[in-house]
């Protein structure tokens, strides 16, 4: 990596990072002034003290909850990318469908959390993957859906003139083009994906999991465990996001609508 | 960039009536279908005794029309049918989705047009708002209702503050795309004009923004209804349907069709939500279709 | 009108960063009520040279003049007007608000926006069309309604960036009409950039040929065919000797044009 390289990066994220020290400072600053009770938030400095001395439950409960999301994630992406496939080729079906699909995303699923409790059972990881999966179903079906039915057209006739059929115009236009949108989508699911497994949690399940680690926390009044969980869920949910942004980043580098802000 | 010929903008309007016409019908034949899987399964299930991904019986899958009816029969006996109980919540929680719903696309909206404007202010903000996202909600609820309770606020408004965390971040991230989506040639455009940025903005960026703006719309319509939902449930408010699902739950043994009653009764919250946005949508946008394949 | 050149252009240089160097000592002056046509080979920085009269572009040395001030000045008098290539109009808003879009921002009174775009849509002959929305129009008309919107507020100056290069050749040549007609009825001065020899003869009274970059200006054209202009001009021998005089211009000015002639 050449020296203009390594300074343009650092330009780059020079101001997220002073956001970041000047955000704690003033986090650890205004709870001392304001006296803050410490159940709303505590310092900076006792959350990351409770981190170190809790980091060996803290882990294990993260990991089991992330195995969940992954699951969860893995099981609703590839349903929804399999399902905007079959849209995308059977045009009617879709057409028809979708509205449905757009509708049932619109329902709170949280309103099910407690159902996929009763149906898988409360201690199966299963049970809150499969609030994962829904979750990420929808997002990633209506974003890959709109890539892969939002080409160009001259792009399609060019094919045509080729005498390309229907699976090989799949394959080799409509595919590669619907990356960017299928990887919005997958963004987004991998949020949401941690975050469903947590809500799950929180209308039970085993001690070993993050959502309910933090739940009793909370009920026990050992606030700084319980921000101290909130802090670890969410840093899996961000290094999720990271590695999903990574592998956009490797498959999709060619993309020249990516601008200097992550959006989607 | 040079269209298709000239459009008859009357003869789209009959075609609308028998567009709509035709979208109920394929919503009644969708409900029916659904509704025929759904005891079909439950036949089969029960019939094979299957167990597998779940058990198959009364408790976990119980008759459609056993839910519906446990809208008219009364929770408590000689008392007010579930209906009416479902309807009292449905209010409550609504109140808070709304007051969300308007306070999150207010912040958002405020947030984007702050972040277009500064490459610097982006760079510093952006990364911290799409974390932001990435806290679960429902594990803060808690202290946000207790300590918004300590300031003197009502419950209901401290869960429409959740629901307002939920709802900004679609709107905030939307609303940027469509304020940085005018190419360079309109901005030049607007330069020879010598317009400010206040112009620019208001004759340039804000119209051009609209689209993304309704798609942000959508999902927060949903966003604040889960918001509000979430944030009744560990605050244990009893008075909305996040209260209603705790109890349902505890107790849903003894009667599974009042929890999945009030599911119903979610989804038709969620789905009056963002049908008014469609329809907003509808009324406000008036764009060139678009040219896709 | 007063007898200060209309643009007056000395010893102007624009290099852009990484070394590229588009302009190389421009001097030009362009009198009132003057049709120019700057033409030359791609990358000759005839675009350029176009958007720093408009003051769209800052110069790297040499000064422009407009209207007697400073490029700078004459942009926040709204001294020109701009059609690009692309029309440019606005989704959103019918042809009649596309078309007010400046008198918004120079805060006409409504009465008056409206009697304007009245007049300019009969200046274009696009009666008729006022509620229409861009995409309802061909090419031609979106281009037509920029050239409107151009002209809203009575410019001096008329820039144009080969406004008719997206267009086909029947729609082109038609439109070279209506816009010498609209120049005539205007009584404005035009700087018109174009890739196609035939259009800056048949339009322009000088003819401004550039060289490939840096860009220097090759040759100065008269083209003293008489007006007003018809479809039979092109006809005439004296058209055809003076595209033959621009093209070997170009060819002297040292670059393959993509010729469309």
């Amino acid at each position: 990596m050449s020296w203009a390289v390594v300074q343009r990066r650092v330009v780059d994220w020079a101001p997220a990072v002073a956001v970041f020290v000047l955000g704690i400072a003033a986090w650890q600053g205004l709870v001392a002034a304001f006296n803050v009770q410490e159940f709303l938030l505590p310092k900076p400095t006792v959350i990351a003290q409770t981190f170190w001395d809790e980091r060996s439950s803290l882990w294990h409960a993260g990991i089991y909850t992330f195995k969940e999301a992954l699951g969860g994630f893995a099981l609703g992406s590839s349903l929804g990318i399999a399902v905007a496939l079959v849209f995308a080729a059977f045009r009617p079906l879709g057409t028809a469908f979708i509205p449905f699909a757009v509708a049932a995303s619109a329902i709170p699923i949280i309103a099910f959390a407690p159902i996929f409790n009763n149906w898988f059972g409360l201690l199966n990881p299963f049970s809150k993957m499969a609030i994962a999966a829904v979750l990420c179903f929808f997002p990633v079906l209506v974003n890959t859906l709109r890539g892969l039915t939002s080409v160009d057209p001259r792009a399609i006739e060019l094919m045509r003139s080729y005498a390309a059929g229907r699976v090989s115009i799949f394959r080799r236009v409509r595919i590669p083009a619907s990356l960017p949108h299928m990887f919005a989508g997958l963004k987004i699911a991998s949020v949401l994906s941690m975050i469903g497994a947590i809500v799950g949690e929180y209308f039970g399940g085993p001690i070993t999991a993050l959502g309910v680690l933090i739940l009793n926390a909370s009920a026990y009044t050992n606030f700084p465990v319980a921000w101290a969980g909130i802090v670890v869920a969410s840093a899996f949910g961000i290094l999720f996001y990271g590695a999903v942004a990574l592998a956009e980043r490797l498959t999709t580098s060619w993309d020249p609508s990516r601008r200097d802000f992550h959006t989607e | 960039m040079a269209s298709i010929a000239i459009e008859q903008p009357g003869r789209a309007r009959v075609g609308e009536a028998t567009h709509a016409a035709k979208r109920a019908g394929l919503v009644v034949v969708g409900v029916a279908v659904f509704w025929g899987l759904w005891e079909a399964y439950r036949w089969i299930g029960e019939t094979l005794g299957i167990t597998w991904p779940f058990r198959v019986d009364a408790t976990n899958m119980p008759h459609i029309h056993d839910m519906l009816a446990a809208f008219n029969k009364p929770l408590q006996p000689g008392g007010p049918t579930l209906l009416h109980y479902e309807w009292h919540w449905a209010l409550f929680t609504a109140k808070e989705a709304l007051l969300g719903f308007v306070l999150g696309a207010l912040i958002g909206f405020g947030l984007a047009v702050l972040l277009a404007h500064s490459r610097i202010l982006r760079r510093g903000l952006l990364p911290y708002i799409v974390i932001s996202q990435t806290v679960p909600i429902l594990a803060v609820a808690p202290m946000v209702v207790v300590g918004l309770g300590t300031k003197g606020v009502t419950p209901w408004i401290s869960v429409a503050v959740i629901a307002t965390f939920l709802t900004f971040f679609p709107v905030a991230m939307n609303t940027l795309r469509g304020l940085l989506s005018p190419d360079p040639r309109s901005l030049e455009l607007m330069r020879s004009y010598a317009a400010d940025r206040r112009s620019v903005l208001w004759k340039l960026r804000v119209p051009a923004s609209l689209p993304f703006v309704f798609s942000a719309l959508k999902l927060s319509a949903t966003a604040c209804v889960i918001g509000a939902i979430i944030g009744e449930t560990p605050a244990s408010i009893q008075d909305g349907l996040g209260g209603a699902i705790v109890n349902f739950n505890q107790y849903y043994s003894t009667g599974p069709e009042r929890l999945w009653a009030t599911n119903i009764v979610c989804a038709v919250l969620g789905l009056v939500f963002f049908t008014a946005i469609v329809v907003a949508e509808r009324l406000v946008l008036h764009r060139a279709p678009e040219h896709v394949a | 009108m007063n007898d200060r050149p209309a643009v007056a252009i000395s010893g102007l240089t624009k290099q852009f960063k990484a070394g590229v160097t588009a302009l190389s000592g421009i001097d030009l002056e362009v009198q009132p009520r003057e049709f120019i046509s700057l033409i030359g080979p791609s990358g000759c920085g005839k675009s350029t040279l176009l958007r720093i009269i408009g003051d769209l572009i800052e110069p790297s040395a040499g000064t422009v003049e407009v209207n007697g001030k400073p490029a700078h000045r004459a942009r926040l008098d709204h001294d020109y007007g701009i059609v690009f290539q692309e029309a440019v109009l606005y989704d959103w808003r019918t042809v009649s608000k596309n078309i007010a879009l400046p008198l918004e921002l120079l805060r006409w009174s409504r009465e008056k926006r409206s009697a304007r775009v009245k007049e300019l849509l009969d200046l274009v002959e696009l009666e008729g069309f006022e509620d229409h929305h861009p995409w309802q129009l061909s090419g031609g008309m979106q281009q037509r309604v920029a050239i409107a919107r151009a002209l809203s507020f009575d410019p001096a100056l008329l820039l144009m960036d080969e406004p008719f290069g997206a267009l086909d050749e029947m729609t082109r040549e038609r439109l070279n009409l209506e816009l010498l007609r609209i120049w005539d009825a205007s009584g404005s001065t035009i700087v018109f950039v174009t890739h196609s020899i035939p259009e800056a003869v048949f339009l322009s009274t000088r003819v401004v040929v550039m060289s490939a970059r840096p860009g220097r200006v090759a040759g100065l054209v008269e083209v003293d065919l008489p007006q007003p202009r018809t479809a039979r001009t092109r006809e005439e021998p004296r058209f055809f000797e003076l595209v033959t005089e621009v093209r070997e211009r170009l060819a002297a000015g040292g670059a393959e044009l993509e010729v469309t002639a």
